[in-house]
């Protein structure tokens, strides 16, 4: 009996080869008989699949993902402007013409922000277009559901945008990595700040979106700012379609709390920051300090949508275009230079998954994704932002520093909209890979697919 | 044969005959040609295809017979996807005590929901299921997390229970089979150019579809199926003749409701993942177009309407600017550059677009959906004037 799960393209050429005499037998093919992989590249191309939301509510994100890897596979094939981070990453096996000379094609698809349609977008690919590697994604949802099917199909998941711990915690996945950070490290990063700045005697009150990614952020802050002595009020879960906060803002001031955590992203975080700040919090005074509003997950595109409201407002992110370092400093100028505006951090992890994908089959010297699996496990690396970096081994989880920002008192540009407040070294952010907010996960051998 | 007429054995044929070659029938560009892109030959897409037939085909059986228009149905092919899922983790990852479980869940579901909502008719049952169906997908999404999984869905694990099976051994993955059959395996025939993949899991989807479709025949054609079209057709009349509706509609309503749990199995069996999105209303909208679409009331026009809708989802939402650039190439830049213009839009994330014109379309010109299309083909052809009152499942109404 065949094994042979998904394998199309890598047996293309053997068919066309036997083809060419005319009509010949069926042949009967297992994947492994080829080369022991799931579509093995033959020609002298690869191709990668990027599967982003291109409709729904991460539409925009989904967008500036796809530019990212459009400009990432001109680095990769050395067709682009420059080099961008090729030249400042740490690891120098990447040639820029393409990945084990194979020039770099790529396929899309939607995501629609549906795991469902995710499923079948990535599995499109992976049997029709013959995709080597899947990457992209802009909640955790899909990106838990397409890094299972990855690990099914054998092939490898280089995870988009995704920020809640389960993605490599407990639905982690050989076959599976994660340059983003994740919720535990933004409670640990945000709450040094939060007590230098609003002390360790505060009451916080957290409104929570009623979902996975809501529950673990929330669990995240709160078990840290619990760490340094502030008091949990209470936790409101809302629903993720709510658009008016008011009714969940009113209870705010009667409980006695003068913290305001809010575990909302994209839409959800918008009008609910913006709600809070109507209702006139931030000129509250309560228990005799001054109420503050705290934002776990920041990103530049929900800092435009709220606008004036996220002035002074803490939280943390990935990546800010307004790094110093070199690696930013190329990424920001070659993106700038080929679209005209700064890259966003969703931008920047997917380049940097691109590439250290590229780079991992280098240095593996092979496609099958256990070699690269291999390569990347407790892979070091420096250049790509974010200062020195660990891919755990354990868990496939990028460990490097993370930003703790502000919302900017005087913005000079709609791109300049945070400032970076401190750049919590890695250290603080680390934990044990069976930490109990990540514990459950099997993460399985690596699978290639034969 | 089988009880059906010589016509109705025709069509289940042709039907036989089209699921068996759909490998081939699909896949009509050989491999690395440009139309290629157009090749919707591989098993996830047959898979689906067939699946969301199943769906419409129930789908049909409450609405295009009795006429009540259910915007709830995704509800029942979600309940059914989480029962299958749930079936997989805890007793066996075969496929077949999933699908029997989801037909049954789905229709204890369809039961509640249907002896509640149809206690209204008309906008008011439409209203109320897409009141329960909504309920559902939020129940699922946040509520009931610990069971669903929320919004992250839920997906069969390495160390899951599975009582039935035997321990997977080290670095092995849980994959659905059918008593060791998996069903993503595939045997590929490389004829010439061309690659056709036979799939063992749309084989088994397509078997099922079969019978799901030999079955609606038969209610179609059964007094049972003629009680129905009576409640369409004139509901007060009937009760004045002193019949009661409500139990012929119930039993449809739950008919259907299995077929949609029937449906959700499936897609469990083929791709062991659930997540709240599939009982999103848009996915209960997408069944009413599919079935509109192909032509409400007709045997093969849900099918017809399944296999479109999808194939736009899947086919032309993946062309992407690079393609277009491919195509288009031969032209003279600007011009390039202004059928790329004028194309994208309704290529890519636009599918949606260019469904939607296709649906204004078809409702303007074709108000019997895709087989009122082929039927005036047809038409063009036989000379004859086509003769709409054979007894080929279209109905009229009465007065």
């Amino acid at each position: 009996m065949s094994k042979s799960n998904f394998t199309r393209r890598g047996l293309i050429k053997t068919g066309a080869v036997a083809g060419a005499a005319g009509l010949t037998l069926p042949t009967y093919l297992r994947a492994d008989g080829h080369s022991g992989f799931t579509n093995a590249p033959t020609g002298d191309t690869v191709t990668l699949g990027f599967n982003v939301p291109q409709s729904g509510p991460y539409a925009d994100e989904g967008a500036d993902e796809l530019r990212a890897y459009e400009l990432a596979v001109e680095h990769l094939n050395g067709t682009g402007a420059d080099n961008g981070m090729l030249e400042t990453f740490s690891s120098k096996s990447l040639q820029g013409n393409g990945i084990l000379g194979k020039k770099v094609e790529y396929v899309t698809g939607d995501t629609q922000t549906k795991s469902d349609a995710a499923r079948a977008s990535a599995r499109s690919m992976i049997e029709k277009d013959g995709a080597v590697m899947i990457t992209g994604g802009s909640s955790s949802g899909v990106a838990v559901a397409v890094q299972a099917l990855c690990q099914e199909a054998g092939v490898i998941f280089m995870a988009g945008l995704t920020h809640s711990n389960d993605t490599t915690g407990k639905d982690r996945k050989a076959n599976g990595f994660r340059h983003f950070f994740n919720s535990y490290m933004s409670g640990a990063a945000l709450a040094p700040v939060l007590e230098a700045n609003y002390g360790s005697d505060r009451k916080a009150y957290h409104l929570t979106a009623d979902y996975n990614w809501g529950y673990t952020t929330e669990e995240a802050v709160k078990s840290s700012t619990e760490a340094m002595g502030w008091e949990t009020v209470n936790t409101v879960l809302t629903p993720l379609t709510q658009t008016d906060f008011s009714s969940y803002i009113a209870p705010v001031l009667q409980s006695g709390a003068d913290v305001l955590v809010l575990n909302h992203y994209g839409g959800n975080m918008v009008n609910s920051l913006t709600n809070a700040v109507q209702f006139g919090l931030r000129d509250k005074q309560v228990n005799g300090k001054n109420f503050e509003i705290v934002v776990p997950l920041y990103s530049r595109l929900m800092a435009k949508g709220a606008g004036a409201n996220v002035k002074g407002i803490f939280g943390s992110t990935n990546w800010h275009w307004s790094l110093q370092d070199e690696g930013s400093k190329a990424f920001v100028q070659s993106f700038g230079t080929k679209y005209g505006f700064p890259p966003s951090q969703a931008a920047h992890t997917c380049y940097v998954q691109a590439l250290l994908y590229a780079d991992a089959v280098e240095r593996a010297g092979s496609f099958n994704p256990c070699a690269v699996v291999e390569a990347l496990e407790d892979f070091e690396f420096d250049g790509m932002g974010n200062g020195p970096t660990l891919y755990r081994g354990e868990d496939h989880q990028c460990f490097k520093d993370v930003l703790v920002v502000k919302g900017k008192e005087n913005p000079t540009s709609e791109f300049d909209l945070l400032e970076i407040v401190e750049v919590t070294p890695v250290e603080q952010v680390t934990y044990a890979p069976d930490h109990p907010q990540f514990a459950g996960g099997n993460m399985g051998t690596c699978n290639p697919g034969a | 044969m089988f009880g059906l007429t010589k016509r109705d054995t025709t069509l289940l044929l042709v039907v036989a005959v089209l699921t068996i070659f759909a490998p081939f029938i699909l896949n009509p560009f050989p491999e690395g040609s440009a139309m290629a892109q157009f090749n919707a030959g591989y098993p996830d897409l047959m898979q689906r295809l067939v699946i969301f037939g199943i769906f419409a085909i129930g789908f049909n059986i409450l609405f295009g017979l009795t006429g009540y228009l259910s915007f709830g149905h995704a509800a029942f092919l979600g309940v059914g996807s989480y029962a299958a899922i749930w079936m997989m983790k805890l007793l066996t990852m075969n496929v077949i005590p999933a699908i029997m479980i989801s037909v049954l869940v789905a229709g204890l579901f369809s039961l509640l929901v249907g002896w509640i909502s149809l206690r209204r008719s008309g906008i008011y049952f439409s209203i109320l299921t897409l009141a329960f169906a909504q309920m559902s997908y939020s129940l699922a999404y946040s509520v009931l997390t610990p069971i669903t999984g929320g919004e992250t869905g839920l997906q069969p694990k390495v160390n899951d229970p599975r009582i039935l099976d035997a321990a997977l051994t080290e670095g092995q993955n849980p994959r659905a089979n059918l008593f060791g059959l998996e069903m993503g395996t595939s045997y590929e025939m490389a004829v010439g150019g061309w690659i056709f993949t036979f799939n063992a899991g749309y084989y088994i989807a397509a078997i099922v579809m079969l019978l799901a479709f030999y079955l609606s025949i038969r209610i179609f054609r059964s007094p049972f199926g003629m009680m129905l079209r009576a409640v369409k057709s004139n509901q007060q009349r009937l009760n004045y003749t002193g019949l009661n509706a409500k139990p012929y509609t119930l039993a449809a309503f739950v008919i259907s409701g299995m077929y949609a749990g029937l449906a959700g199995g499936l897609l469990v069996a083929m791709d062991t993942q659930v997540g709240a999105e599939r009982m999103f209303w848009t996915a209960s909208g997408e069944v009413v177009l599919m079935t509109i679409l192909g032509g409400a009331g007709t045997l093969i026009g849900p099918v017809l309407g399944a296999g479109f809708i999808k194939y736009m989802e899947n086919i032309v939402s993946k062309i992407n600017k690079t393609v277009l650039e491919q195509w288009f190439a031969f032209m003279p830049d600007g011009i390039e550059d202004f059928f790329i213009t004028i194309v994208y839009p309704f290529v890519g994330k636009g599918w949606h677009l260019t469904l939607g014109l296709l649906f204004m379309m078809v409702v303007i010109f074709l108000p019997g959906g895709l087989v009122q299309g082929g039927q005036k083909v047809a038409g063009l052809f036989k000379r004859k004037k086509p003769v709409d009152d054979k007894p080929d499942g279209k109905t009229t109404p009465a007065e």
